[in-house]
């Protein structure tokens, strides 16, 4: 019994779980990037440093309620924080919107001139990021790191593997749960929602039955820095906050939406998780998990490992590339033109 | 015209620099500017002749460099007696891999169980590589960690590698190309952000090949060195000569102290005048290439296609042939102005290869020089990296003036100057936001229809 | 009439497309407008909706001059529009889509998506499923159901049947016909002349954007000259 428990709770603990957050922080920054790219139908790039600036306001903001002493017990005072970010991150998006994007809409701009703005202020919030908050790494979690630690986990079941669980960890997959809920219950059921849907179906159509434009891109803005901030700040909390890290999950992101199908939020979430269990399982070193399952002489040298960590990002471009070939529109149909 | 003016005054703010900095900063701008110039030529190309978007610069120019390691390196001999064969072997498995995963596809395309076979070739040939590539990698790095542990290059000027700079960028351009051409301009974008990141990673991270984040330092220069100038009679002769009037008035001890210094001076400003020199003949060279390309009945189609894709397909031309044809010579260019930058920095760092310098700077050159015309990417190249570099110490001395008020040891204070020198990223944002919305044509616009 | 455009001239920038050209439809009748390839009739019925700058004309509804309002402004005046391609929102469902055809809408919407679903009963059998998935017809009639769902007093529909095959084309007029029944005034523009003149109270024959003939449709059938130039023979 217990020699096939040991290497799954081996791979619980160090491929089922991080695979699950790290996926469920992919599918709310890939949401953004879909949801954006099926209204204002271009690809931005300033998505990751949108994620990084709510992740500053809301490290600052932290760092104010510490100085004060408030702090939430078990839980990361980052929560309490976190509002502020959202609300500072919306104000942002919408006065780019207002000063930047609205001008090339108004002029019916192609979608590469907004993907060239949306550097700009992928520029502009990076300069400002590292202005206030500097380019280091910063740690700013606080309260219980774990919810149950491996030792108390094998103390429990008496096996030699331990699976452990960090606060963090259960917060985003909560978090990306109930976010994912609500923005489809939205979607789905009430009529802005369903407007927004009807406008990145056709837009021509949506303008004649009277919805208005200018409306639905401001709530697809608001949507998408409050799923930025958040999806930052689980990231941040998670793992550490680093503005140069945050850039990077562009890449991982943009293969997500596009894997799913740009435009569709569901395929953002699938896709999410494609990205991250592909690039958890292939860059996890299965010695250990060998040593339980393969007789004594068949024992490995090597880690088992098939790509090095440093090559996660080849990882989602190989997705993104096969998605390319074979069905450039991805697993939910999403838009190509 | 406007050119003119614009490469007047663009002469002027380098002559400023000259004489309230140092000609030793302005020199250095000078050959800085000129490798910009030439990668935003490259750039130009693409974006400006036929509207590609590419966010893969620099793992372009990151080829470049490592062209000039491989080309102009020594051969560590032990390294390779130690892993070579199987390196080679490990190439060969890869390549055979890569062949009969192709093959195993064409074969079995449409039939059942055709991505169970293609994979199942694809882990055989994985399996087969890492075999030899482990033990080839082990060896290649345990010799003389501290100093080679990689395979070295081929010992040639490396001036070579400004070419093979080039082959490798359009290599990979034409790997990227047969993908990401033909879909949606964004999924260009993204694919090759994608390839430059990759591209980095296996250089920071192949030590056997590129000694990954050790660097390689010390390479060969296409140049004569200082120390050698110094000792050499005919160098200390010119500037006697030059420096004549300086001189007279001197005589004896001082006047040999005095010589001795301008001797030191002037080595530092003529190596960098060769380096310009060079720099300014690939300019030239490139700059007429494109000139008369973009100007060719070639040129026109290329155009023809960009301003209406679909008409131009209509019409017969093969656009995604063109488009791959395009992107390859572009990435070429951006390929060799990367090895003119190893062979001026006379080193490789892959850690300092980063998206925001290397790829979106290029970006904001093209831009506000002008996509499409090549004159203006050689101004915008030239006049942005100025405004890179000088945005700096500006920015410090702005903040320096705008906290004057406060303490010393204010932490606001310090924390602002500590951090001033990131908001040139800010200020070029904002320089590529003002330019697309208010100058869309850049400093120097695209002559159309002028024909 | 009830709605009417006079002597509208105008065209997309360039050159005028509609010279001096009149239309109009009165309630519980169908006015079909055809005429051959490039003779202006979707620009016509554009200008109607208020889609191109009219450089002289006006256009009345019910009375009132609505030559200035934009389009999103007519529709809530009550003209509904079925464009010609791309008029249903395939990735929602058939309701969704009547839903969004309400959008100006503040009231309780449920007992026209029912009046919907009276004159198409298909729809209420697809209600669920997406507009995307239906075959060409039924996709007509969410799109014409989609524009009634703002009760308008005008429906105007541009090629209706265009591509669908000829059963479909009948059963499409038959509803139309229905429509009209209930007291809207149906504006459409054909390419099937023939049969659209066959239901049509009121024809008007365009060619380069003027007025050729204009009569019922019974009378344009009946004349040679239509008969000869128009429906071939």
């Amino acid at each position: 019994m217990t020699e096939w428990l040991n290497p799954l709770v081996l791979m619980a603990n160090f491929v089922l779980v991080p695979g699950l957050v790290y996926g469920a922080q992919l599918a709310l920054g890939a949401l953004g990037i879909t949801l954006v790219f099926g209204i204002l139908r271009f690809s931005n790039f300033a998505h990751g440093d949108t994620m990084a600036f709510g992740t500053m306001i809301t490290i600052l903001m932290t760092w104010l309620l510490q100085s004060w002493g408030v702090s939430l017990g078990p839980l990361p005072t980052a929560l309490l924080a976190l509002p502020i970010g959202i609300f500072l991150t919306i104000l942002f998006l919408l006065a780019t919107d207002r000063l930047v994007y609205r001008h090339y809409r108004d002029v019916r701009a192609k979608p590469i001139t907004f993907l060239m703005a949306s550097i700009g202020i992928m520029f502009m919030m990076n300069g400002l990021i590292r202005f206030i908050i500097g380019p280091g790494e910063q740690i700013f979690l606080d309260g219980d790191r774990f919810l149950m630690k491996a030792r108390e986990f094998k103390k429990l079941t008496g096996l030699d593997e331990g699976l452990g669980i960090r606060t963090s960890q259960v917060l985003t997959v909560v978090v990306a749960v109930v976010l994912v809920i609500l923005l489809f219950w939205f979607l789905q059921r009430t009529k802005t929602g369903k407007a927004m849907r009807a406008y990145s179906d056709n837009e021509t159509l949506a303008r004649l039955s009277g919805i208005d434009p200018e409306r639905v891109v401001k709530i697809t803005w608001i949507i998408a820095a409050g799923l930025a901030a958040i999806a930052g700040v689980l990231y941040g909390l998670d793992k550490s906050f680093k503005p140069f890290t945050y850039f990077q999950l562009l890449l991982p992101m943009f293969a997500a939406a596009i894997v799913g199908g740009l435009g569709k939020p569901i395929g953002a979430i699938v896709g999410g998780f494609i990205i991250a269990f592909s690039e958890v399982m292939l860059t996890y070193a299965y010695k250990k998990v060998g040593r339980y399952l393969l007789p004594e002489e068949w024992q490995p040298d090597g880690l088992l490992q098939l790509l090095s960590t440093d090559y996660k990002f080849a990882i989602s471009f190989v997705i993104l590339v096969v998605v390319l070939l074979v069905r450039p529109t991805g697993i939910f149909k999403g838009k190509v033109v | 015209m406007r050119a003119f003016i614009a490469f007047v005054i663009m002469a002027a703010l380098l002559a400023a620099v000259w004489h309230i900095q140092s000609p030793t900063v302005a020199l250095g701008m000078l050959n800085l500017c000129l490798i910009s110039a030439v990668m935003a030529l490259g750039v130009n190309i693409q974006w400006g002749y036929a509207g590609l978007f590419n966010v893969g610069i620099m793992g372009f120019a990151a080829l470049g460099g490592v062209a000039a390691v491989l080309v102009s390196k020594a051969p560590v001999a032990e390294a390779w007696s130690a892993g070579g064969s199987q390196i080679g072997l490990t190439a060969l498995c890869f390549l055979g891999t890569i062949t009969a995963t192709t093959f195993a596809h064409r074969k079995t395309k449409g039939r059942r169980g055709h991505f169970l076979i293609v994979m199942l070739v694809a882990v055989i040939g994985y399996i087969a590589t890492r075999h030899f590539y482990g033990p080839a990698v082990d060896a290649i790095e345990s010799v003389d960690p501290g100093k080679t542990g990689y395979l070295g290059g081929l010992g040639l000027p490396i001036m070579v590698s400004w070419i093979v700079g080039g082959l490798f960028a359009a290599g990979a351009a034409w790997l990227v190309g047969q993908i990401a051409l033909g879909l949606r301009a964004d999924y260009l974008a993204i694919a090759t952000l994608g390839i430059s990141e990759i591209i980095v990673a296996v250089l920071k991270n192949e030590d056997w090949l590129t000694r990954g984040v050790k660097n390689v330092t010390g390479l060969p220069r296409p140049v004569p060195y200082e120390v050698d100038l110094q000792q050499s009679a005919w160098f200390r002769e010119k500037v006697e000569a030059f420096a004549a009037e300086k001189l007279t008035s001197l005589s004896g001890a001082a006047r040999e102290e005095a010589l001795a210094g301008l001797i030191t001076e002037y080595s530092g400003l003529f190596v960098k005048l060769c380096y310009a020199g060079l720099f300014a003949i690939v300019l030239i060279v490139i700059l007429t290439l494109c000139v008369l390309a973009l100007n060719s009945p070639w040129g026109r189609m290329i155009r023809a296609i960009r301003d209406n894709e679909i008409a131009a397909e209509a019409m017969g031309k093969d656009v995604k042939g063109r488009h791959l044809q395009i992107f390859v010579l572009g990435s070429a260019v951006v390929g060799i102005a990367g090895a003119m930058l190893a062979t001026l920095d006379g080193q490789f760092t892959p850690g300092t290869y980063q998206p925001l310098r290397f790829t979106f700077l290029i970006w904001v050159m093209v831009v506000v020089g002008g996509s499409g015309n090549n004159l203006g990417a050689v101004i915008g190249g030239f006049f942005i990296w100025f405004l890179w570099v000088e945005a700096e110490p500006a920015g410090t001395w702005l903040i320096n003036l705008l906290t004057s008020g406060m303490a010393e040891t204010n932490w606001l204070r310090l924390h602002l100057i500590d951090n001033a020198q990131h908001m040139r990223v800010f200020v070029m944002g904002l320089v590529l936001l003002l330019v697309m919305r208010f100058t869309p044509g850049g400093i120097l616009p695209e002559r159309v229809k002028a024909r | 009439m009830l709605l009417s455009g006079e002597n509208m001239t105008g065209g997309y920038g360039g050159a005028d497309i509609l010279k001096s050209c009149s239309i109009g439809v009165e309630r519980g009748e169908i006015a079909v407008i055809v005429g051959p390839n490039g003779a202006g009739k979707s620009t016509a019925m554009k200008a109607l909706l208020g889609m191109l700058d009219l450089r002289e004309g006006s256009v009345r509804l019910d009375g009132k001059d609505i030559s200035s309002l934009s389009p999103q402004a007519r529709i809530a005046e009550g003209i509904g529009f079925v464009p010609q391609t791309e008029n249903v929102f395939t990735g929602m469902t058939v309701e969704e889509n009547l839903e969004m055809g309400a959008y100006l809408r503040g009231d309780d919407i449920a007992e026209t998506i029912e009046q919907i679903y009276g004159l198409f009963p298909i729809l209420k059998e697809k209600r669920r499923q997406a507009a995307g998935e239906l075959s060409g017809g039924q996709r007509q009639q969410v799109a014409v159901g989609r524009a009634m769902m703002t009760r308008p007093s005008v429906l105007m529909l541009d090629e209706p049947t265009a591509g669908v095959s000829p059963i479909v084309m009948d059963e499409l007029f038959d509803r139309i016909i229905e429509v009209r029944n209930t007291g809207v005034a149906v504006l459409m523009v054909e390419q099937n002349a023939r049969q659209a003149l066959e239901i049509a109270d009121r024809g008007y024959v365009l060619v380069t954007g003027e007025n050729r003939f204009t009569d019922t449709g019974e009378a344009l059938l009946a004349d040679a000259e239509v008969r000869k130039s128009f429906l071939g023979g």
